[in-house]
C-alpha cells in the first residue's frame, strides 16, 4: 500500500458574483492520489477544472471563497489556511502550480536564474545566491535543459523552452504535488511532447511525488496520466483508470467526451463523431436533480428531480448517474451495434447526405 | 443528438475551383527576407473538403490571406474557377468576396462590436442582392439561417455580439455563411478555441452546410486528427512549402515525407503507443 500524497474530502468552493450570487464551481469534490501516480482531469470549458486547481492550492482571493472540505497534502491539512500563509508554507514546497499561459509569467527584464532566486528566497531568506545558482544549474542539467538558458532573458527562449523553464522553476523545491493546468495547450505538437517528456522525467526522478494534469485533450490525458477524472458542472461524474475511461466509459457524459476524440489513426473515420447538444447548466441556479439530465439522451424523468450521489461500482471506479452500470453498458452495446450496421461508404448517386440522428 | 459521419469522396475529376501556381509571399524586414509562402502549387476542386495542416509559423495564415485577397502575392498566379483571379479594384475584390468567405479562429474578434446581430445578418442578405426584399422576407431568411445553426433569431435580435458566448458566436459565423452561400469557404482554425464537445457540433454544421450549398471548404488547422477525420484531401505545409499532399487516407496512414511522419508521431494517440523518446 503506497502512501497517499493528496487527499481531498468534500471540497466545496464558490465564486461570489458582483450581484452577490453564489456560484458553486467546485461542489463536494473528493479525490485521492497516491505517491508516484498522476490524475488527469477532463471536462468542457467552464466545468470547474481550473477552479478546482486553484482551490486545491489554497488560492482563495475574491471572488473565489472556500466553503468546506479538507485538503490533505502528505498528512498535512492545508484547507482554510490564510492565503498569505499558503504562499509562504505551501506553494512551492507542498504544491506547485503551472497555469496555462505560464510562459507569459516571466518578467521580460529579468534573467531566468533570478526567478529561481525569488522562489528559494521566499522560503529561505538566508540562502546564499551562489549556492542557489549552482543548485539551479544542477537541476537544469538533470532535466536536460540548456544551462545557457539560466543567463538568458525570457524573450530569447522559444515558447516550448519557456514553458519547460517555468516548470523547472516551479518545481525547484521538489513539491509533493504538481498541478499542471493545460501546460501544453498553447504549444505545437513537438514542444508539447517535450513538455510531457519532462513531466514524466520529473515523476521518475522523484522531483514531484504526484501530479494532477488538467486538459480537455483526451488523447493526451490517456498517454500521460494513470487515472482520468471527468468533471461536469462542478462535480465529478466519473473516475477510473485511463484505459477504462477511454475504452469503457460508463457515464453518458464521459461517453460523449470519449466519442469526440479525433486521432490520426486508422479507423478514426469509421467512427461517428457525436456532439452533445445544449450547454452546461447555469451554476447560479443548478438543476435540482442530475446536472447532466437536460443534455442526456438516456435521462429518465426521475433523473431531473433526484440528487445523484457518487457511487463506487468497481475497484477504484466511481460514477454519478441514476441508471445502473449494467443497464448503461447494455444501451451502449446496442448503440454501437446499430452504428456498425450503417454503411460507411458514400452512395454512388445523388448528393451525399449526412446521417442525422434524433 | 446530432451525429456526424465524414464520408470520403474522390473529387479529383471535379472542375477546379481555386488553383494556384507558384504562389509566393516574402516579407522583408530590413535586410532579412522571410519566405512565408514559397512557390506553392495547389488545385482545389469543386465540392472538395481540403485541409492545410502545419505547425505554427509554417505559413498557413499567410496563404489563407492571399487566397482571400487580403494580401498581395509576391509571385505566382491564382485561378478562380478556371480564370485568372482579378482583384485589381475595390469593386472587383467585393465581387470576388461574394464567391469566397471565411470563418476565423477567434469568434470574439470577428464581429464589429458596434453592430447589432441583425445588422450583421442583414449585410449578408444585401450582399447577395436581397436589398430590395421586404423586411418580412428578410426576417424569414435570417430566422432560417439561425435555426440552421440551432440558434433562435427571436432571442438574438436587438442583441450585440459580445452578449453571446464563444460557441454561439462561432455558430453565428456559420449562419452568415449559410446566407451568403459562397463558392468557397475558408475556415481558419474554426474549432481551436472551443473544446472537444462543441467541436463536434461546429464540424457537423460545416459538413451539413457543405452538402447544402455544395461549396468547397478549405480547412486550415494544426490538428492533424481533425484534418484526417473530415477532409477529402490534405496538404501538409512546412516552412512555407507543401511537403506532401494527396487524399487524406494516403497522407495520414502512409506518410512519405519525413516531416509528415514526425508530425503524426508527435500527436498523442489512443490505439498506438506514444513514443516519447523521439524528442530531445
Amino acid at each position: 500500500m503506497s502512501k497517499t500524497m493528496l487527499e481531498v474530502k468534500g471540497l466545496t468552493t464558490k465564486y461570489v458574483t458582483r450581484f452577490h450570487e453564489d456560484v458553486y464551481a467546485v461542489d463536494h469534490v473528493s479525490l485521492k492520489i497516491e505517491q508516484g501516480k498522476s490524475l488527469g482531469i477532463a471536462g468542457e470549458s467552464g466545468c470547474g477544472k481550473s477552479t478546482l486547481a486553484l482551490s486545491l492550492m489554497g488560492y482563495y482571493f475574491p471572488p473565489l471563497h472556500y466553503m468546506s472540505g479538507d485538503i490533505i497534502v502528505d498528512g498535512k491539512n492545508i484547507s482554510g489556511m490564510d492565503p498569505d500563509d499558503v504562499r509562504k508554507n505551501v506553494l512551492g514546497t507542498e504544491i506547485a502550480y503551472i497555469p496555462q499561459a505560464a510562459m507569459n509569467a516571466l518578467n521580460p527584464t529579468r534573467k531566468i536564474h533570478k526567478f529561481i532566486e525569488d522562489v528559494i528566497l521566499a522560503h529561505d531568506p538566508k540562502a546564499n545566491k551562489k549556492d542557489i545558482y549552482e543548485m539551479a544549474k544542477g537541476r537544469f542539467a538533470e532535466l536536460g535543459l540548456p544551462l545557457e538558458a539560466l543567463d538568458k532573458h525570457a524573450v530569447e527562449l522559444s515558447g516550448g523552452m519557456k514553458q519547460r523553464v517555468v516548470i523547472a522553476i516551479s518545481t525547484i523545491l521538489k513539491p509533493k504535488v504538481l498541478i499542471a493546468d493545460e501546460p501544453s495547450s498553447a504549444l505545437d505538437v513537438t514542444s508539447q511532447k517535450m513538455v510531457i517528456k519532462m513531466l514524466r522525467d520529473m515523476m521518475d526522478r522523484g522531483f514531484i511525488q504526484a501530479m494532477i494534469f488538467i486538459t480537455h485533450e483526451l488523447p493526451l490525458l490517456y498517454n500521460v496520466t494513470d487515472d482520468i477524472m471527468v468533471m461536469y458542472a462542478g462535480q465529478i461524474v466519473e473516475r477510473g483508470s485511463a484505459k477504462q475511461m477511454v475504452f469503457d466509459p460508463v457515464h453518458p457524459y464521459s461517453r460523449g467526451l470519449m466519442n469526440s476524440i479525433l486521432v490520426p489513426e486508422e479507423g478514426t473515420r469509421d467512427v461517428k463523431l457525436t456532439a452533445i447538444p445544449g450547454t452546461p447548466p447555469n451554476l447560479k441556479r443548478p438543476p435540482a436533480g442530475c446536472r447532466f439530465a437536460e443534455r442526456c439522451r438516456y435521462a429518465q424523468p426521475a433523473c431531473r428531480y433526484n440528487q445523484m450521489p457518487i457511487i463506487d461500482f468497481e475497484d477504484g471506479r466511481t460514477y454519478r448517474c441514476g441508471i445502473s452500470v449494467p443497464e448503461l453498458r447494455e444501451i451502449y452495446r446496442k448503440e454501437d451495434e446499430a452504428n456498425a450496421a450503417q454503411p460507411t461508404e458514400a452512395p454512388t448517386d445523388g448528393p451525399v447526405r449526412l446521417t442525422k440522428g434524433v | 443528438m446530432s451525429e456526424t459521419k465524414a464520408i470520403r469522396r474522390d473529387l479529383t475529376n471535379a472542375p477546379s475551383c481555386l488553383k494556384g501556381e507558384g504562389v509566393t509571399r516574402y516579407f522583408h524586414t530590413g535586410k532579412i527576407t522571410t519566405k512565408a509562402v514559397d512557390h506553392v502549387d495547389f488545385d482545389f476542386h469543386e465540392g472538395e473538403l481540403v485541409s492545410i495542416v502545419g505547425e505554427s509559423g509554417s505559413g498557413k495564415t499567410t496563404l489563407s490571406k492571399m487566397l482571400l485577397g487580403l494580401l498581395k502575392e509576391t509571385d505566382g498566379k491564382i485561378y478562380f474557377q478556371g480564370k485568372p483571379r482579378d482583384i485589381s479594384s475595390r469593386a472587383k475584390l467585393k465581387e470576388y468576396w461574394s464567391g469566397i468567405q471565411a470563418i476565423f479562429q477567434d469568434p470574439f474578434s470577428s464581429f464589429n462590436t458596434f453592430n447589432k446581430i441583425d445588422t450583421v445578418l442583414l449585410d449578408c442578405i444585401n450582399m447577395r442582392g436581397g436589398k430590395h426584399l421586404p423586411m418580412e422576407k428578410k426576417t424569414e431568411m435570417m430566422t432560417e439561417a439561425c435555426s440552421f445553426v440551432n440558434l433562435k433569431f427571436a432571442e438574438l435580435t436587438n442583441k450585440y455580439p459580445f452578449e453571446l458566448s464563444g460557441g454561439q458566436m462561432q455558430r453565428l459565423m456559420i449562419a452568415r455563411i449559410f446566407l451568403l452561400k459562397p463558392k468557397i469557404l475558408l475556415a481558419d482554425e474554426p474549432t481551436s478555441m472551443i473544446d472537444a464537445c462543441s467541436r463536434a457540433t461546429i464540424l457537423d454544421m460545416l459538413l451539413q452546410l457543405r452538402d447544402e450549398i455544395g461549396m468547397t471548404v478549405i480547412f486550415i488547422t494544426h490538428d492533424i486528427g481533425l484534418a484526417y477525420y473530415i477532409s477529402d484531401s490534405i496538404y501538409i505545409m512546412e516552412h512555407g512549402k507543401f511537403v506532401e499532399s494527396g487524399p487524406a487516407d494516403e497522407v495520414i496512414l502512409n506518410p512519405q515525407a519525413p516531416y509528415t511522419k514526425r508530425l503524426i508521431s508527435d500527436v498523442p494517440k489512443i490505439h498506438e503507443p506514444w513514443d516519447l523518446s523521439t524528442v530531445g
